[in-house]
């Protein structure tokens, strides 16, 4: 709570003047000002424009479903949610079938999971992945909204007691030392190219063993692995007991957050869908998403509720 | 290579077919840079999951039966042997294997603890309720011959509880055998893994890994009802069981049973 509020402050004494009138659908506030221009203006023309808002499963897509959602309620859209769909082949098939209207979907998953680009093919830098996200849901009829700040990538990560008995503030500078370490990662990660497979290749190194399972951090907490395949907007990372190290050599691709929404869908709501999710989106930068994720899971609080607040406190929705 | 995202509805008739294939033949992993499935990484898995399911079925054999046996012959403990049953089936087994990491740490122990305590409820009930249907005169002319208390349980109730015993036996395999798929979640590799891991498996590993673990609870259940056949005393074979008493059994084997043999 207190980082979010340190956040926010920073946010509003950064903002230069504030931006024009509504468009349809929303204020178009500059920056971080939370004037009254920032609340999202119920436009009478989006009356009964129907909109079915989906997301996967795991509570950042929650929060970011509920803000999408709720914002666009707010703008007078009929939304739907239809959120907790499943992993990314199974929302992205509700798309592509119109059982849903749009989802968040990363960069990085859709380039490499969806589209089956190579990890080393896929852009290192998040504006040029973003492009050709664009440029690939385009041949499947679905644009692909401007992206997020934040990125949701991985990173490797210890204790800081760890990082700092190892004197490692990259990866690069872990690698030598891999052959002495225990690393953990979700099962899947230690047959993938994009994750503990292509790592090591990467960057050289051979762990001593790989230990699998779904709680990264409880097995880091128990000493059971030294390293983890962190994600940069973990909500553990909140808690400060842990570091991530560097991608030096940019071997994870970007991960931003791009709202998928059907072709078909657009031109059915208009443009000004689109100006409410950029800027409620504006202020979720990686901070913002770990405080916000750490809410959900640690203080244990209504992925609806966190959203609502934040929409709140940004001044977007009374 | 590219391809347009997502999945395209497979023909049931293609899925079955490449299931059963991967079963026997190494492919590529579908993110790409591994071999999966073959006979050779199937055949590790599959044993794995045998030592992992075995284990845990005996262990619980080794607390359930005895507990269960002498609760049932000192006609005690009705409340506690049911209640755990009960309680024992809600605990979901994810949780556990979670819950335990933190404690018991990751691997092999993990999931052998959770499993272990998802075997024993079935085990504790039926070998309970078995003993408890023991027909009283049985008992009462065997106290009447001169047995003692223990020769009591070992000659004349163990053998009559015995359809029931197995019953739970078979009720925990077919759990523990069905659950020991959570294994990977701990970092233990069974047929679980391409369930788990179904995004670098492809869906026709989860399928192949999942005809496995059917064929093997199949094949378990199956080899204890001959089991239990063998040990089944001759003179309750001699009654044998009605086609309708077998199924009710089958559905509900913790149901007590009024007179064994007739």
């Amino acid at each position: 709570m207190a980082l979010m509020a340190a956040v926010l402050s920073l946010a509003v004494s950064a903002c230069g003047g504030s931006g024009g009138g509504g468009g349809g659908g929303g204020g178009q506030a500059e920056g971080g000002s939370k004037s009254p221009k920032r609340l999202i203006k119920r436009e009478p023309a989006n009356a009964g424009k129907k909109l079915t808002v989906g997301s996967k499963n795991f509570p950042e897509q929650f929060v970011l479903g509920e803000i999408y959602s709720q914002s666009l309620e707010a703008a007078g859209f009929d939304v739907k949610k239809q959120l907790n769909l499943g992993s990314e082949v199974i929302a992205f098939k509700a798309l592509k079938n119109g059982d849903i209207d749009a989802y968040p979907e990363y960069t990085g998953t859709v380039l490499t999971t969806l589209y089956k680009t190579p990890a080393q093919d896929v852009p290192k830098e998040p504006e040029p992945a973003f492009r050709e996200t664009e440029q690939k849901v385009r041949e499947d009829k679905i644009k692909a909204l401007p992206r997020t700040p934040f990125e949701n990538t991985y990173r490797l990560g210890a204790t800081k007691e760890t990082a700092q008995r190892l004197a490692a503030k990259t990866t690069s500078q872990l690698a030598p030392k891999a052959k002495d370490l225990t690393i953990t990662g979700y099962p899947e990660c230690r047959q993938r190219l994009d994750c503990y497979v292509g790592l090591q290749k990467a960057y050289g190194s051979k762990f001593k063993d790989f230990v699998a399972s779904e709680q990264t951090y409880e097995v880091i907490d128990q000493k059971e692995a030294d390293i983890g395949f962190l994600f940069t907007t973990d909500a553990n990372l909140a808690t400060g007991k842990y570091q991530t190290f560097e991608d030096d050599k940019k071997f994870f691709p970007p991960y931003n957050v791009s709202l998928l929404m059907r072709e078909e869908a657009v031109k059915r709501v208009g443009s000004g869908a689109q100006d409410v999710v950029e800027q409620v989106q504006k202020p979720l930068t990686n901070e913002v998403m770990i405080e916000l994720n750490s809410r959900v899971v640690l203080d244990k609080q209504k992925p609806e509720d966190v959203a609502r607040d934040y929409l709140r406190a940004e001044g977007f929705v009374k | 290579m590219a391809q347009g995202g997502g999945d395209v509805s497979t023909p049931i008739a293609s899925l079955f077919l490449d299931a059963i294939r991967f079963i026997f033949v190494p492919q590529e992993s579908v993110t790409g840079g591994v071999q999966v499935g073959g006979i050779g990484e199937m055949s590790v898995l599959t044993a794995n999951h045998m030592l992992l399911s075995a284990a845990a079925i005996a262990i619980a054999c080794v607390i359930a039966l005895p507990l269960g046996l002498w609760l049932g012959h000192i006609g005690k403990g009705e409340f506690v042997a049911v209640s755990v049953s009960n309680v024992g089936r809600a605990v979901p087994t994810l949780a556990l294997i979670a819950f335990f990491i933190s404690f018991v740490g990751i691997g092999f122990r993990n999931v052998l603890l959770a499993l272990i305590l998802l075997a024993i409820p079935p085990l504790l009930t039926n070998t309970y309720v078995g003993v408890r249907g023991v027909s009283p005169d049985a008992v009462d002319a065997a106290r009447g011959m001169g047995m003692s208390e223990t020769q009591i349980v070992r000659k004349v109730e163990l053998p009559l509880a015995t359809r029931s015993i197995f019953g739970g036996l078979q009720l925990s395999a077919v759990s523990v055998i069905a659950t020991a798929i959570l294994g990977p979640l701990a970092s233990v590799d069974t047929l679980g893994t391409p369930i788990v891991s179904v995004n670098v498996y492809g869906q026709a590993g989860l399928l192949g890994a999942a005809f496995l673990v059917a064929a093997l609870a199949i094949l378990v259940y199956v080899l204890l009802t001959a089991l239990q056949r063998a040990a089944t005393p001759a003179g309750l074979k001699a009654a044998g069981p009605s086609l309708r008493d077998r199924l009710r059994r089958i559905s509900s084997p913790s149901r007590p049973r009024s007179t064994e043999a007739t």
